[in-house]
This record gives structure tokens, sequence and C-alpha cells, in this order.
């Protein structure tokens, strides 16, 4: 199944990328996040899949778990990094938004002087 | 100890408040401050020659470096002469520098830089001395460049900055290098094995990386060009500078580690040399000269280049004379530099072609002077005659023909320059001056009224000096006790003989200087092509060089930033997958897996596909949910539940946030050619390739255990929770995301302030 | 897209009204038993924020904001402190930053509990998104109102 997943990552990043070279602004939204999903996919799918295990313990046995579980450490590292994902985004969106304004231009290209 | 150091630092700190209580009278009031490091030294001078005494703190005690201070002669010497030099110059100053706007910045300076120097002398660590050796080159790079407002100054400031602190680069590496070879950073221990440290296979290489460093910091030859531009800075700067302080840094290093590192052949041939080519080209240059501030500067060139070369004979006799030889002249140079700046001062002239004549105006400072240049010329009863004839009989007994020869004609040239600075504008034909020229005030004349005195009383009384003061220095430097024999009179022999030659030599010399400079007109040339237009053209071309990259590399364009960061990433990736091909192996395996995996996941990619494609907004955002959900599917598939959740919430969200920015922005424009959308499409799909390429050979590869057993079996027991994740987000990581939060606080912030400025913009 | 200043579908307000509250509590449900279920700070912020989001699609900025009593910025604020200082409990004993310090409680009808510095922390986290997650599209949608 990781080799499937692995392909599925290669596109998105392959999506993502595309979008972030293209010159209008919205698409480099668009772009960023794609690229967030991708990077978060490739953290879940390098820490190993596992079905129907995951890193609950459950109720009654207060001892460790038996057998194969999920890799918890990478799905906490995930969580937080589809939330701070969430907040660059917001983030960026807004400054695009903001640089649209003043620029009047929905060009990458019009915004490389610093002074605008 | 540590006080009197870290206390010239807070005094610096202080200075300009304190310039504003005293007024005018703060040259006095700050020089109360190097007075009393004075008597607290000379406090120690009864028990230097028990030996070194040794004070250590704690600084960084996790990697070894210690604040450690040691005393012995030699650091002593050095310290009494800042300390001594530097109350005269600070009262100088506050004279000097009377009607400029800025002196309160001046005194932080001076007195930073002169605690840094006397940090230097009396450090014990090798670490803590470099970090004041490093201060030194920049509070002397603030004095150079005092005046700021004068490109002249500001280009010699930095000119001595690049050398010295290039020369300090190469320092560190050797201090280290030292350090690992002697088995310590503690002087007062490496000191005691010369014999392993001269032995090792380094050997060569950190004397060549020590030497640069010394070398540059005191202007040996070729190096010596930025010293006689360092004249931009104020005189009293220069004053202390050339007489006590940053170029007797690299002689005071030189001579601290002699005994570690000299006695070998090559420190014999390489401070030999070296030192008596610089003492001949600083004296030539000298002597070429007609501003009164250059002739010193290049005189001053001379000595360092002397005091190298008799480091490098290290006989006893010769660290004896390199010892005199030092105190001699950093008593002779402070006076005649304050010298330099009362005939600015009093008649605004800088050269010596047009003074003349100026005993009938200032008899106080003419007497002063001519003591002063006797002390220089090696006349009869003055101390640097004592220094004279032990520099000629250590050069008679140990060094090589040729160095006999340059000495003899340096000293001889020496005695024509201190007969241009002790005779020429004080005496004969009366010139014209901008100003009128009057007597200078105590405070400019107390300086070298007092330097000059202590040059003709040490020379009177040279055993004395030689039991109390540099007997001590002297054994510090030899590694073993020596006794310098310090004496006026040394009975008729072959060094006073040439004593008095290279003194005839020298009046002819002075007599003949006008016919002299004609027939070296041809040097000047030479000059030119010496190693400051080296340093020009090494500063172009990194000027240049910097230029063209930040050209190439900050080009403006988001798309060519992305491509260059793209394409190092992909070279970096499979560089290190290609050196380990042989021990990869593709992880491809498909069996096991279920059809709506197969579904999900063709879902996924064509909604990737589909977002990237999309010629609307409203298309791509939907894309991108759908991309965003089967996302979240996947997570839940695969055993990670809250991952699930937190997908499809932030999903939401994410539309939301879409719906209210993206579609006040303008519809998509076709802006790109083709042919551009082509390469960036083969650009993406490399990237692509390569980071499946990547996770393919990751899943097939562990290099170490996983840390989440720990996490797993450590939940219960320690983090009573039994949602593993969470445990690790709010006890095990909790220190991380608490970083995250504060991420996530910033961005809202900042999309806080960036609303608010364009709610700002609108109503104005 | 605009929003509409006065709501004019019945349904959504009214499903709104009714939904509300159960979000809400829905949210302090699943940050409480994030612990031991999956839930917590993150997942449980985002479901407040979410039903305030939704409730911004009925209502005006106005009454979303009066909808929490606390202004977005101050929760920012309290979630940071309220984190930091769970961490700074653990300095007084002498422990590490951060360390995890439990106590057990006795509540009347739910028997023992144990509560604990994560759960302070894990209030914090919650606090930190909900006041991001609002700052942001409150802000937004204040833009688009004015």
């Amino acid at each position: 199944m990781s080799t499937l997943l692995a392909t599925a990552v290669g596109v998105l990043y392959a999506t993502a990328i595309y979008l972030i070279l293209r010159r209008s602004i919205v698409k480099l939204v668009i772009g960023l996040v794609l690229l967030s999903n991708a990077a978060n996919l490739l953290i879940f799918t390098s820490s190993g899949l596992t079905r129907y295990a995951p890193p609950l313990i459950p109720e009654g046995s207060d001892t460790v778990l038996n057998g194969i579980v999920a890799d918890p450490l990478a799905q906490a590292l995930i969580l937080t990094a589809i939330v701070i994902g969430f907040g660059v985004l917001a983030f960026a969106v807004v400054l695009i938004h903001r640089a649209y304004e003043v620029v009047k231009a929905d060009d990458m290209d019009q915004m490389k002087d610093t002074d605008t | 100890m540590l006080y009197a150091l870290l206390g010239g630092f807070g005094v610096a700190a202080l200075a300009p408040w304190l310039h504003q209580l005293f007024g005018r009278h703060s040259g006095w009031a700050l020089a109360l401050w190097p007075a009393t490091l004075f008597i607290y030294f000379a406090s120690m001078l009864s028990g230097v020659n028990d030996g070194p005494v040794l004070v250590s703190h704690d600084w960084i005690p996790s990697l070894g470096i210690q604040l450690s201070f040691m005393v012995d002669g030699l650091s002593l010497l050095f310290a009494l002469l800042i300390s001594g030099i530097g109350v005269f110059i600070v009262a100088y100053a506050g004279r000097y520098l009377e009607q400029h706007q800025d002196v309160g910045r001046f005194y932080a300076i001076l007195l930073a830089f002169m605690a840094s120097m006397l940090g230097l002398v009396l450090s014990d660590n090798l670490i803590s001395l470099f970090v004041f050796w490093e201060l030194t080159s920049i509070t002397s790079y603030l004095l150079i460049g005092f005046n700021h407002e004068d490109a002249a100054a500001r280009r010699s400031a930095l000119q001595g900055l690049f050398v010295t602190v290039g020369g300090g680069l190469a320092l560190m590496t050797g201090l280290i290098m030292l350090a690992m070879v002697g088995g310590s950073y503690e002087l007062s221990t490496l000191l005691g094995q010369g014999d392993v440290i001269r032995e090792h296979a380094w050997y060569a290489p950190m004397l060549a990386l020590i030497l640069l460093g010394a070398f540059t910091k005191s202007a040996q030859f070729p190096f010596h060009f930025w010293l006689p531009n360092a004249m931009a800075a104020p005189t009293p700067v220069s004053a202390y500078l050339h007489s006590a302080t940053m170029v007797k840094a690299g002689i005071y290093l030189l001579a601290r580690l002699n005994p570690a590192l000299g006695g070998s052949q090559l420190w014999l041939t390489v401070l030999g040399s070296v030192g008596a080519i610089t003492l001949f080209i600083g004296i030539w240059l000298a002597l070429r000269s007609t501003g009164i501030k250059k002739v010193l500067a290049y005189s001053t060139v001379m000595a360092l280049g002397t005091l190298t070369m008799l480091i490098g004979l290290g006989t006893d006799i010769a660290l004896s004379a390199a010892m005199a030889f030092l105190l001699a002249h950093s008593l002779y140079k402070g006076a005649l530099f304050m010298i330099a700046g009362i005939i600015d001062h009093g008649t605004g002239s800088k050269d010596l072609r047009d003074t003349g004549g100026l005993f009938r105006a200032m008899p106080v400072t003419a007497v002063t002077a001519s003591v002063a240049a006797l002390s220089l010329a090696g006349v009869l009863p003055m101390f640097g005659f004592v220094a004279k004839e032990l520099l000629f009989e250590s050069v008679l007994s140990s060094a090589a023909s040729w160095i006999t020869l340059l000495v003899v004609a340096g000293t001889a040239m020496t005695v024509a320059v201190a007969a241009l600075i002790g005779i020429l504008p004080w005496y004969g034909k009366t010139a014209v001056t901008k100003r009128t020229p009057h007597e200078a005030p105590p405070a400019l004349l107390a300086g070298p009224i007092v330097l000059a005195t202590l040059g003709l009383l040490f020379g009177l009384f040279a055993p004395l000096v030689d039991e109390r003061l540099l007997g001590a220095a002297v054994s510090a430097v030899a590694g073993n006790s020596v006794t310098p024999n310090l004496a006026l009179w040394h009975g008729i022999n072959v060094a006073l003989g040439l004593s008095a030659l290279t003194l005839a030599l020298g009046l002819c010399l002075y007599f003949c200087r006008d016919q002299f400079r004609h027939y070296t007109r041809f040097t000047d040339t030479l000059a030119k092509a010496g190693p400051e237009r080296g340093y020009d053209a090494s500063i172009s071309w990194l000027v240049k060089i910097s230029a063209w990259q930040t050209r190439f590399f900050q080009s403006g364009y988001l798309r060519y930033y992305l491509l260059i960061i793209l394409l190092t990433f992909m070279a970096l990736v499979w560089t290190v997958m290609l050196i380990h091909w042989p021990a990869l192996s593709m992880g491809i395996d498909l069996r096991g897996i279920q059809l709506h995996e197969y579904a999900l996941v063709f879902v996924l990619v064509a909604a990737a596909l589909a977002a990237a494609r999309s010629e609307s907004r409203l298309g791509a955002v939907a894309s991108l949910g759908a991309v965003g959900f089967t996302v979240a599917l996947l997570y839940v598939m695969f055993s990670a539940p809250d991952l699930g959740i937190t997908q499809v919430l932030v999903e939401t969200l994410t539309v939301i946030l879409l719906v209210l920015v993206l579609f006040r922005l303008p519809g998509f424009l076709r802006l790109t050619s083709t042919a551009l959308r082509l390469r960036d499409a083969m650009v993406a799909s490399a990237v692509g390739i390569t980071m499946t390429c990547l996770l393919l050979f990751a899943a097939d590869a562990r290099l170490y255990d996983s840390i989440s057993h720990w996490h797993v079996a450590q939940s219960m027991p320690g983090g009573y929770g039994r949602n593993i994740v969470n445990v690790i987000l709010v006890d095990f990581r909790a220190l991380d995301t608490l970083g995250e939060i504060f991420v996530l606080a910033l961005a809202a912030t900042g999309v806080l302030a960036m609303i608010r400025l364009r709610a700002e913009d609108k109503s104005k | 897209m605009n929003m509409p200043k006065q709501p004019d579908s019945l349904i959504l307000r009214v499903t709104g009204h009714f939904l509300l509250p159960l979000l809400i509590m829905f949210s302090l449900f699943l940050l409480l038993r994030g612990h031991n279920e999956p839930g917590g700070g993150f997942i449980g912020g985002l479901v407040a924020s979410a039903a305030i989001a939704l409730h911004l699609f009925f209502t005006d900025v106005q009454s979303a904001r009066r909808l929490i009593w606390l202004d977005p910025r101050d929760l920012l604020g309290w979630g940071l402190s309220i984190a930091i200082a769970s961490g700074v409990i653990a300095m007084f004993s002498g422990l590490p930053f951060l360390s995890a310090l439990w106590t057990e409680l006795t509540v009347p009808m739910f028997g023992m509990l144990k509560i604990g510095t994560p759960l302070m922390f894990d209030i914090g986290v919650y606090l930190v998104v909900i006041g991001t997650v609002l700052n942001i599209l409150l802000s937004l949608a204040e833009a688009e109102e004015a």
C-alpha cells in the first residue's frame, strides 16, 4: 500500500510545485494547500502504514499494548502540522490579498520590487 | 583582578555620562581610572619575581573555558605601560578634542579599548585571550574611524579591521590547534610544554597561523600598510595605538608564546627575516615621508620589525634587548605622537616642511621633543641608548650577516628620522604657519614631559629598571630565569663603535635629506605596486563577485527563487541517494491492497490534477476540498482517527477562508507561454518523482530504532492517558506543542495587523 | 461571495440556533476526553471555532462577537498564559518546565477523576486554536462587511 501512496504523494508534490511556479497569485495559494497535504502524507506514509490498529489503549487494559500499533509520534507531528498549515495558509492568503490591493495585479512578476 | 578588567568596560559605558558631569575637566577625571589601575599593577611589582600569579573564574565551564588571568613579568610590564600611558592619553584627549562634539563617545571607546588591551595581556586562557584580541580590533576600528564623516578615515578604519580581523581568524585556528597539541587552554600550562609542541606534526601549520595573526596585528611586512593609514585617527589614538597598545599586541603574543613555540629553526628564520625586512622598509618609508604623523608611524613599523626580529633570535641577550627596546619605544613614541598633536594643534600644520623655528614660541614642547628624539636616536644618557646597545650586541652575536647589515643601516636612518623630528620643526628659520604658534596647555604637555623624562631617568638608572621591572619580563619571555644586565656603559666594544658610526651616518643623512629624497624617488613607484595594491584589488574583486551573485540569486521573481531552491534540493537528495545506491532497495509491494483503497488514491490523484489544471477558482477550490477529504479518509483508514477528525475540520475552515478571500481576487489568467508551462511541468514532475523515490527507499530502510515504542509503552504508566497521540502532544512533547501554539498565535496576530493596516489605509 | 446582512434562510437560522450550543458542548466533551479517546485541545478547538463560523453564516459579525464574551485576541493571550502556567507549576516542585503533575479528585456522580497539568495545557491549546481561527475569520468577515 505504501507503494501506492508514495505515488500519490509524488503526484501531490508535482501538482503543488507546478502551481506555486505560476505567476497567478491565486494559483500560488492553491499550490500551498496541496503542498501542505503532500508533506503531511509524506510523513504519514514514511512512518509505516497500519490498518485497524489506532494508537489507543482499550479501556480496562491498563498495561502496554501488545502487537503492532500505528506510530503515534508521526501522528502527533502531523496533527500539529495540519493546524499550523491552516494558520500559515490564512496568513499567506491575507498577505497576498493585501499585496493585491496595493499592486492591483494578479501577477507575481509585478510584486518583485521591495517597496510595493 | 576581574574587577580591574571588567570595571574598565563599566567605566567606558559610563564615560559619556561622566563627561556630561565634569564638562571640560572630564579628561582629568576619567584619567583617574587608568591611574588607579596603574597603582594597582605597580603594587604587584614586588611579588612578580617570585613567579606568576594566577586568578581563575569559571566562564563557560561546560566547554572548559575559564576567565583566568596570569600576572607575570611580561604581562605586568604591558599592563603598566597600557595603564600608565593611558593616564596621559585620556588627559590629553580631554584637551585635544575639547571642541569635538562627540567626546563622550570617544572616551567610551578609548576606555573600552584600554580594558580590552589589559584583558589581552593578562589572560591566561587562550579563548579569553582571543576574545580580548578581537575586542581590541573592533574598538580600534571605532577609534580609527572616529571622524566617521571623513571618507578617508572610514576607509582606513575598515582596512585596519579587515587586515587584523583576517589575521585574527587565522590566529583562532592556530590557538585551538595549540591547545589541542598542548592539551590545555591555559597558557600557564602550555608554556611548560614547549618540547611536546615543537615536536608535534602540526607545529609548522600551527605556527604559520599564529604568526599570521601576530604579523597582521603588529603590521609586519607585507601587512605594514594599514598602520600608517590608521593615522586618520585623532592624535591621542595614534599615540596610544602606537606606543603601548594595539600594534604591540602581536609582539606580546610572540613574546608570550616564545617558551612554547620559539627556539626552532623555523621560528628563528621566519621571525628574524620578516622582522629585519619590516625594520628596514619601515624606516626607509619614514625617511621618505614628510607628514609628521606619517614619519612617526613608519618609524613604529621599524620598531615592530626590530622587536619581531629580536624575539626571533631568541638568545637571552636578544630577549633582554627586545624588552628594553619595547619599553624605550613606548616611552618616546608616546611622547613624540603627543608632540605631533601639539604642533598640529598649535600651528595648524601637519607637514614637517611647513614648520621651523617653533622653539621661540613653544620652548617647553621643543625641549621635550628633543629629549624624546634623543631616545629614539639612541644617544648616550637615554634609555634608548641602552636598548640600542643591547640590540647591536645581540645581532652581532647571533644573527646572519645580512640581518646585521640591515639593522645597522636601519639604525643610521633612525638617527636621521629622530633628527627630523627633534631638530627640524624647532630650530632654524621660522616658518609661516596657519595659526600663530603658542605654548601648549598643561594637559597636553603632561604626557610628553613625563614620558620623555622617564626615558632619560631609566637610562641613567638602568640597573634599577633591570632589577625591578625588566628582569621578570625577560625571564617570562625566555621561560627561565634571566638577568638582562642593563647598564648605560658597557665599556668600549664593537657595539659602541657601531653606535658612534650610525650616529655619524644618520646625521649626514639628515643634512643631505633632500638629496636622499631626490635619489630615492624610484622606490615610490615600487611602493605603489606594494601590498596595499593587492589589498585594494582583492576588496574590489570581493565587491564585484558579491554584486554578481546578488544579481544572480536575488532576481526578485518568486519562481526563480523557487527553481533555484528546488534544483538544489534535488541535487542534494539525488547525490545522497546515488552514493548509497547499492544499499538501497525500492520497497515496491502492491499485494493486499483492497479495491476501495485503489479507488481512494485514484480520487486523490484525479482531484490534485484537477486542482492544477482548473481554469476557474471555484473548480480549484472544490478540487482542493476533494483532496483534503480524501486525505482525511486515508488517515482514518490507516489507524489515525485524530488526524482524520482534524483534517476534516481544517478542510472545512480552509474552504470558508478561501471563500472569504480568494473570490475577491481576480479570476485566473493565462500569464505564461506554453514553453514555460512545459518547463515548469518538467521541474514539478522531477520533484514529484524524487519524493516518490525517496519514500520508496525510506519505506525499506530503517537505520535507527523508532522511539515510538517508548511512547507506546509509557503512555499509560507515565502519562495516564489511553490516547497516545494526545499524551505525546500535551505531555511527552509538550514543549513542541507550546512552540506550535505560539506560531498559531503569531499567524493570527499577523493577519489581524494586516487587516488593521488596510482599515487605516481606507480611512485616510 | 457576498454574505447577506439579513439572513433569509429559516432552516439555517433554526438549525444554527439549535446546533450551536450542542456543538460547543461537543467540543468541550472532545477536549476533556481527549486524553483517552480521539479528541483533545486541537480537535475540540477546531470544532468550537467551526461552530462559531457556522453562526457567522446566519448572523453577522457583531452577533458572533457577542456570542463569545471574550475578544478573540484575549483568547490567544489567555490560552498561551494557561499553557505556560501549566508548565510553570512543575517548576515550583523543583521539576523541569512542563513536567506533568497529577492529582486524584473524588467528584460526586463521576467518581474518581484524575486531573493534572497536561489537561490544563490542553485547555490552553483549545483556547489558542479558537482564538486563532476566530481572529482570522472574524477580521476577514469584518473587512468584508465594511
